[in-house]
């Protein structure tokens, strides 16, 4: 396992989020963590990147424990977190975006530029001056996961990338996720839809208020119509 | 014509300058979202030593190598009191990092009387730029061209940084949300101390580049922090662009309103400021602040007094009003004024903790209450209860006119803009001579002879005191209070529920105003006198420790904090002439050892009992 998290707790403020999670990601592997609106997918990602600022438990990433690891330190072990809400730097055009996601190079994982993040991303390569604030969701969906990857990660948070998204571009989005699946990167992927799941995803793990309710292959899933309507909107 | 245009240019020249020193102020807000009330502090201290260098050492580096390395060294201490003070408190609420660099300012004032001397100081001339320029048969110094030119370079300068380097692109994302640049792997560490660094060079060059032109003393902090604060808020707090324009408004002017309006310019500047923020509330090129955080930082339940607090409180009273048959008169002039500050800090603590709104300037209503009880008895002749009413009534004017402005901002642009108000009051009373003594101040405002002796006086301002505190509480648990409250828990929801914002903050800020003005008009009939230090910014520091150190979570708390705080500086400054290096010392050191404030503490304790509800203070985001 490249990225292990257990009894992973997470609060904002006084109100506990997170009741001890437990999951793993293989090496080069796809886990889509599932769960309703509210169920706690972004407080996990948050939690496991380092951003919540009270969290409790263990993530081991590459092993090493990087639970009382700064955020920045974290990013840099290779860990990439991809926000839900995008948060693209809106006064800096795309090619600035894509700078202050640039860390060094490091063995053994793909090595981004700008170029061959363009041509993953075709859209973003006739853009390349445009501010931030000035492109279309799905456009700045596909920024913020480029910024991410200049950090030449091994693993990527991504948090819900679907959303919001015309059809045509989830179809993009998802040939994009197989592609970096097939450098070899290893991605935990948050959904809500359960057929874009279905697309990228080698294992699923269902959470519901917090706690993991399920772990297994989407195979399962489909087999088990109960879990489908007790954890997830179809 | 030709008059106007070299006006015109001495106009360009001061924007020059101020543009240096302000959009560095603006860019260490814009990462740090510090504003850093030093930032006056460090441009003395570009003068004072850029002075020092050029006098002993310019024929080693010569005088422009001294006026750089001069902002060299600054910047340097800069990037130290980064380290050393500032990383310990980017998570405090912003109160505290005002404070404490409000501190720092304390402090360095001292040190620089400590090492340079109390006099002015007159640097060389600029070599090669000593003369003067005829532009259209009006002579232009030389030295002013060079600032002309200077300005808009250092903004290309500035520019090129921001958008051609990897330390520029990061500052402006940082800007944006810097939690979002850290979690792409950037140690925010040494960006914000580079970016402080940065800040400071600009400031400390602005000092430098005055030595030829103006005398170098330990008051330029203080002045230029204040023109500093009005040019940010006019462009908007983190924008250079923002800064240059409002430099060059400012200057602009100056420059011609010193011609219509000899010595009242500063009002002119705050004209402009009052009609930016009117129109564009986050200043001309800002941009709207995500909420801040709260400073009131447990969510307490305040309960009215129980009968045994009602009993120990009139106990105390009791206690407190037989001291004239103890102590000698001295003691009761001492207890007098301390009484008198109990009702400052007080209206300023309702202000802040029923009210939200932390202010920067209350001195300005305890000043004018001064001015007024002063001018009362010497103008119009009348006794000292219409001249305390006529110093209530000037207070509470000054809270109409000043709040009116101020409750359009929130946060730190409130903080700001309510100094900047204050040091305008304070100007007009050093400035109008005729009507106020200026500097000389005005003298014989004594109370009427039943009020003369030491022990009625203390009487009289026991029950002001008393009563005013009591009023206070009664105004917060009134309807009125609770609306107040409601707008400073959730100004959104407040207002969902039918209550208008501005009004209840302009409503509370008059009472508060109101009650400083009736303590300031005690104030001059206690000293017999009344200077324009009472409106200063010292004196409104004063409060806000006093606030905080009664714990800014409670509702009088700072009753407690004038006694202590108030006892302590009379002592202090009869034991040493370096009062504010040491008042200053105390005041950082308060914020770096408790800052999630005291009140944090108090309420920490308080918890214990049982009216008081369980939320503990939210932790602020980690910032990696
Ligand atoms: N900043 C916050 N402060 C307080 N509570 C929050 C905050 N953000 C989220 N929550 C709460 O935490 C719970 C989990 O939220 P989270 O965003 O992790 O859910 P999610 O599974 O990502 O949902 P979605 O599919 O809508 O993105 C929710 O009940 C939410 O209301
Ligand atoms: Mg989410």
């Amino acid at each position: 396992m490249t990225l292990t998290v257990s009894n992973l707790r997470g609060w904002y403020g006084a109100a506990q989020i997170l009741f001890g999670i437990d999951l793993g990601v293989a090496d080069g592997e796809v886990v889509a963590l599932l769960g309703r609106n509210g169920a706690g997918k972004s407080t996990t990602f948050r939690a496991i990147a380092g951003l919540l600022a009270r969290r409790d438990g263990q993530v081991t990433f590459g092993g090493t424990d990087v639970s009382r690891e700064p955020v920045y330190a974290i990013a840099r072990r290779g860990l990439a977190y991809v926000p839900e809400d995008r948060r693209i730097f809106a006064d800096l055009t795309v090619e600035e975006n894509l700078e202050v996601g640039r860390q060094p190079q490091r063995a053994g994982v793909p090595h981004w530029t700008p170029e061959r993040l363009y041509a993953l991303f075709p859209n973003l390569g006739t853009m390349r001056k445009r501010l931030g604030g000035a492109m279309s969701g799905g456009e700045q969906q596909m920024l913020t996961i480029a910024r991410s990857l200049m950090g030449n990660p091994s693993l990527v948070l991504l948090d819900e990338p679907s959303e919001g998204l015309a059809p045509k571009i989830v179809e993009d989005m998802a040939h994009a996720i197989r592609a970096l699946k097939a450098e070899g990167l290893s991605i935990l992927v948050s959904e809500q839809n359960l057929h874009f799941a279905r697309l990228i995803s080698d294992r699923a793990v269902i959470i519901e208020r917090g706690q993991v309710r399920f772990a297994g292959t989407i195979a399962e899933i489909d087999a088990n119509a109960e879990i489908c309507e007790a954890f997830l909107t179809v | 014509m030709s008059f106007y245009v070299a006006q015109f240019l001495t106009g360009l020249a001061e924007a020059s300058s101020l543009f240096l020193v302000a959009c560095g102020l603006s860019i260490i807000f814009g990462v740090t979202r510090i504003v850093n009330f030093a930032h006056g502090a460090f441009y003395m201290l570009g003068a004072y030593i850029a002075y020092t260098l050029a006098e002993r050492f310019s024929g080693a580096i010569g005088f422009w190598g001294s006026l750089l390395t001069a902002a060299i060294i600054v910047a340097m201490l800069g990037a130290l009191v980064e380290t050393v003070l500032l990383r310990r408190i980017y998570h405090a609420p912003e109160l505290f990092q005002l404070l404490a660099t409000f501190g720092l300012t304390l402090m360095v004032e001292d040190l620089a009387v400590i090492i340079w001397g109390p006099e002015d100081l007159v640097g060389p001339r600029a070599p090669g730029f000593k003369g003067a320029v005829m532009i259209l048969g009006q002579a232009v110094p030389s030295y002013d061209l060079l600032l002309i030119v200077l300005g808009p370079l250092v903004f290309g300068l500035l520019w090129m940084l921001f958008h051609k380097t990897r330390f520029g692109v990061l500052v402006r994302a940082a800007t944006q949300d810097r939690e979002m640049v850290a979690a792409l792997g950037v140690n925010q560490r040494w960006l914000f101390t580079g970016v402080f660094a940065l800040g400071i060079f600009l400031a400390a060059l602005g000092g430098a580049l005055q030595i030829s032109r103006d005398a170098v003393n330990h008051t330029m902090d203080l002045r230029i922090i204040v023109e500093t604060f009005v040019v940010v808020v006019i462009g908007g707090l983190g924008s250079v662009g923002g800064a240059f324009l409002a430099a060059l408004i400012v200057a602009e002017f100056n420059a011609f309103g010193i011609l219509i309006f000899p010595g009242i310019s500063m009002i002119l500047m705050f004209i402009i400021m009052a009609l930016v923020l009117i129109v564009r509330p986050y200043g001309l090129l800002g941009r709207l602040e995500a909420p801040t955080r709260a400073v009131i930082a447990a969510a307490i339940v305040w309960a009215p007094l129980s009968s045994a607090g009602r009993i120990a409180v009139a106990a105390i009273v009791v206690a407190v009003a037989l001291m004239p048959f103890g102590v000698g008169d001295y003691w009761l002039t001492v207890g007098s004024e301390i009484l008198i500050f109990v009702l400052f800090a007080a209206s300023l603590q309702f202000l802040m903790s029923t009210g939200g709104l932390v202010s920067f300037g209350h001195a300005a209503f305890f000043g004018l209450g001064a001015y007024g009880a002063a001018l009362a008895v010497k103008d119009l002749g009348l006794p000292l209860l219409p001249a305390l009413a006529c110093g209530t009534t000037l207070g509470c004017a000054g809270a109409v006119v000043i709040g009116w402005f101020c409750v359009r901002l929130s946060g730190v642009y409130f903080a700001m803009l309510t100094l900047a108000f204050a040091q305008i009051v304070y100007s007009v009373a050093f400035q109008w001579t005729d009507v106020t003594g200026g500097d000389n101040g005005m003298l014989g405002v004594w109370p009427d002879a039943w009020a003369a002796s030491p022990h009625t006086f203390f009487w009289l301002a026991l029950a002001v005191a008393l009563g005013g505190v009591v009023l206070l509480r009664m105004i917060v648990f009134s309807p009125f209070g609770y609306r107040l409250r409601a707008v400073r828990d959730s100004a959104l929801r407040a207002e969902a529920t039918g209550i208008n914002r501005m009004t209840t903050q302009w409503a509370a800020l008059i009472i508060a105003g109101t009650f400083a003005g009736l303590a300031g008009a005690l104030f001059a009939f206690l000293k017999g006198s009344v200077f324009p230090d009472s409106l200063g910014v010292s004196t409104s520091v004063d409060g806000l420790v006093m606030v905080l150190l009664g714990g800014i979570g409670t509702i009088s708390g700072s009753v407690l904090g004038a006694v202590v705080y108030k006892a302590l500086s009379i002592f202090l400054v009869s034991q040493t002439d370096y009062s504010k290096l040491v008042l200053g010392a105390v005041i950082v050191g308060l914020v770096v050892v408790f800052p999630g404030g005291l009140g944090g503490i108090t309420a920490r304790f308080s918890r214990l009992r049982p009216v008081l509800g369980p939320a503990p203070p939210a932790r602020p985001e980690s910032l990696g």
